[in-house]
């Protein structure tokens, strides 16, 4: 291949210069101070990697200060404008949406189809429950509700495991009565109002709870509701008479076996019943009379399930947040 | 009916019954009930695929005594069946390849609380993939999130629980969007079931009627479910989430959660909103650019990134982009080429935080690429593991990641429109990939005069080295025997209609 060029010429193109740069033929550089392009592991001593550490983490906090950079300090100001901004344009869109969905209370909504009329029609029939709400989330659709106590169930699991003390770690005992006492002056533990009031109160609260729960399939309620109601009793109880009066009946023990005991109960019934269901073979679970206590099948129980599951967890919650264990 | 037809209803209660089993039981065996679960499941899994792919049908299944409209219903089908597999035996893998590392990390009387969540995540995966009910899903996407927060964090310190507030708040901004969707398609249709959505929206497409609110309702779910699956805008909770967090954790999170959510949205696409409304609809274009945009800007961020572990999760947001990108096609073979990628990302991620743990065992538990140098001569499996994982996510023949690429470039030919952006950024991504996996192999594999952290060998971590080679071969059985794999997902995405 001819060049067209004389060496001279081509010598100060641009092409040869790129190529004498890839060759690593820099001219520029003088030979002594050229370093060699063998792989370097920089060995140093454990000061001076803090040092630069250090050092880095300055520059970093530097550049995140708003004070210092300008830029930063429009850019979170522009940035909250326009979460703003974003925020009402997606409201004003999901209620511009609203407008057209089909009109509340129209004979001939959507909704308003084969499936709610079996629930209302037949639902006394087929499940034995006069609570019509409660015979559709634990009859009909009682694997949803099976998924929505696990749900409770597991974020109780989550609160223990942020918030519960570990007991390797645990501080020693001084410290923990010291925390005790301060307890003690902000809530006073033993305030005679507080004390007479909950006497009488908490075995109401009680009383009130299962028979909310005990009435699920009958009247408005169910083992949700009760079982709060019971776990608010169980937390006055506690603020009342405090956690010494509290634990002779309610331990970690106590939570662990009624919600084990609780959901293992509601898996084998309903897991029984699903099975019968879908091979079609008969449960030979009697639906009772509807109206009477003992009537709709498998409801009672899972309803008593449910109370129990829901008032553990939120005593649980309660003594978590408060102490850290039981 | 035979008993195989049981299996699905099965796995999700044995499933669901170990999270109050495990709470009563000490640690020790919490983990052995644990593992015989996920093995069993597995097993169930197996032996009704095989049943399923025998008959070439799938089955609804009646939970109760009360037909479906009315009651509740599982569904399952070749698709469906393979996924619960392929999930129980990533699962197993991840949980037994980090147990070393959950001594370490995490405080021994809360081992039994970890395989709860283990158990429970299992049940709600399970029960997203079988599902078919709206309803239902979003009381298991519910359970879902929880266990994962609680997943993220276990380890108890300031980073992972930072992490975990991050994932809740924009994990819930995503379960509310998808109980919004949710809501406004029952007020449209009356339903709840899948099945009988699907014919409301046919009709309401046909009819004209209401056009607004069902776009509406399309895009809050699948906007819902991609913020909690990391598509790209929506992120910026993943790299604490996935970098802090305890291995196995993190091996669950990346490869199971996150696909449980990616696998729902296929669902709702074919089964609720039917596969050609949701094509005509806009969404599947903002998806589309979303997992375009992700392939590069997740994949710089890895880039960025000076720890391997953060590295890894950043990774995932430029995977799950591809993911999106296979939806967004909007075509059976795209959809073919994300279910792979489903897969064969979910292999290979855990690989990759798996053998990523072993080599910062044996750098004094740092994380950070100037103390990494030369710790595949210190742990040699785990070296080896990672360079495999690096090569596959590559996309180097023989492993499965090569095939995914292969699937989405097929997939683009003859796609008007779709062809050149597919082209370019996957080419563009591969580079990208290829830029960050390599540094981090070389990495590795520099070799160190003296180093001052000891070896480990193999006879020292007998099951971590097992994990690691059961990975191995999951990973290059995808890549080569690829075909019949293909054909059940197309299979079962035609069984989906």
């Amino acid at each position: 291949m001819s060049r067209r060029k004389t060496d001279e010429e081509y010598s100060k193109t641009k092409a040869y210069k790129f190529f004498k740069w890839l060759r690593g033929e820099n001219s520029y550089i003088p030979e002594e101070t050229r370093m060699d392009m063998g792989l370097l592991i920089p060995i140093e001593d454990d000061s001076t990697i803090k040092e630069r550490m250090n050092e880095k983490q300055m520059a970093i906090d530097k550049v995140y200060d708003e004070d210092s950079n300008k830029l930063l300090k429009f850019f979170n100001k522009m940035y909250r404008v326009v979460a703003a901004m974003f925020l009402v344009i997606l409201a004003a869109l999901l209620i511009y949406n609203v407008a057209f969905l089909p009109p509340v209370g129209e004979r001939d909504k959507p909704d308003n189809n084969e499936v709610t009329e079996r629930y209302i029609e037949k639902g006394i029939e087929e499940t034995g429950a006069v609570n019509i709400v409660t015979g559709m989330i634990l009859d009909y659709r009682a694997f949803d509700t099976f998924g929505e106590s696990n749900v409770l169930f597991v974020a109780t699991i989550t609160v223990l495991i942020l918030l519960r003390l570990n007991k390797d770690k645990r501080p020693d005992r001084d410290e923990l009565e010291d925390h005790e006492s301060s307890d003690r002056i902000y809530e006073p533990k033993n305030d005679v109002i507080l004390q007479t009031v909950a006497g009488f109160l908490v075995p109401i609260i009680m009383i009130f709870g299962i028979y909310v729960i005990l009435n699920g399939h009958l009247s408005p309620g169910g083992g949700f509701s009760g079982g709060a109601i019971i776990g608010a009793g169980l937390i006055l109880y506690l603020n009342a008479f405090g956690f010494e009066k509290a634990e002779r009946f309610f331990t970690e023990k106590t939570y662990k076996w009624i919600s084990f005991f609780a959901l293992t109960t509601y898996c084998l019934c309903k897991a029984y019943s699903f099975f019968c269901g879908a091979n079609h073979l008969d449960s030979h679970i009697p639906l009772g009379t509807p109206g009477a206590i003992l009537s709709s099948g498998l409801i009672l129980i899972l309803n008593i399930c449910v109370g129990l599951v829901v008032a553990c967890t939120m005593y649980t919650f309660y003594v978590m947040f408060r102490k850290g264990d039981f | 009916m035979e008993l195989i037809r049981n299996f699905p209803f099965f796995s999700i209660m044995i499933a669901m019954f170990s999270g109050p089993v495990c709470s009563v039981l000490p640690g020790k065996v919490a983990r052995v009930v644990n593992a015989c679960v996920i093995v069993i499941v597995g097993i169930m899994s197996a032996v009704l695929l095989g049943y399923l792919y025998v008959t070439g049908e799938s089955f609804v299944y009646m939970m109760g005594h009360f037909p479906a409209p009315w009651g509740n219903e599982i569904r399952a089908g070749v698709l469906e069946a393979g996924m619960a597999m392929f999930f129980c035996i990533v699962m197993l893998l991840s949980v037994l390849g980090g147990i070393k590392k959950l001594f370490d990390e995490v405080v021994v009387s809360k081992h039994n609380l970890y395989y709860i969540l283990v158990g429970l995540m299992l049940s709600s995966l399970l029960a997203l993939v079988y599902t078919n009910d709206l309803f239902t899903a979003y009381v298991f996407v519910e359970i879902n999130t929880i266990s994962a927060c609680g997943l993220i964090m276990i380890r108890e310190n300031g980073r992972t629980i930072e992490a975990a507030v991050r994932y809740m708040i924009m994990s819930l901004i995503g379960s509310a969007m998808i109980l919004l969707g949710i809501c406004m398609i029952y007020d449209l249709t009356g339903h709840l079931l899948m099945s009988n959505i699907k014919e409301s929206v046919a009709a309401m497409t046909a009819g004209g009627t209401y056009p607004e609110p069902l776009l509406c309702t399309i895009a809050l779910m699948s906007v819902g479910l991609a913020i909690k699956c990391a598509l790209f805008p929506f992120h910026s909770w993943l790299p604490d989430a996935y970098g802090y967090s305890t291995v196995s954790s993190a091996a669950i999170l990346s490869s199971l959660v996150s696909k449980g959510y990616i696998f729902l949205l296929i669902k709702i696409i074919y089964r609720v909103i039917g596969f050609d409304v949701y094509k005509g609809s806009g969404v599947i274009d903002v998806m589309f650019i979303f997992g375009l945009a992700g392939m590069i800007f997740g994949s710089v961020s890895a880039i960025r990134e000076s720890d391997v572990r953060r590295m890894i999760a950043y990774s995932s947001v430029a995977q799950i982009g591809y993911i999106f990108m296979g939806i967004g096609m909007g075509t059976q073979f795209g959809m073919v080429a994300a279910v792979f990628h489903i897969l064969s990302h979910a292999s290979t991620k855990s690989l990759l935080f798996i053998s990523a743990i072993g080599l910062t065992d044996v750098s004094g538990g740092s994380r950070k690429f100037i103390e990494l140098t030369g710790s595949g001569y210190r742990n040699r499996i785990a070296g080896l593991s990672f360079a495999i994982g690096a090569l596959s996510m590559v996309g180097v023949p023989l492993f499965s990641g090569f095939i995914s690429k292969l699937l989405f470039a097929e997939a683009a030919i003859n796609l008007s429109g779709r062809m050149l952006p597919v082209f370019i950024v996957l080419g563009i991504s591969t580079i990208l990939n290829a830029i960050y996996f390599m540094k981090t192999v070389i990495r590795i594999y520099t070799p160190v005069d003296e180093s001052p952290y000891p070896r480990a060998h193999m006879r020292q971590l007998p099951l971590y080295s097992m994990v690691l080679c059961a990975f191995v071969i999951l990973n290059v059985v995808l890549g080569v025997m690829s075909d019949p794999i293909i054909g059940l997902i197309g299979q079962g995405l035609t069984m989906f209609d």
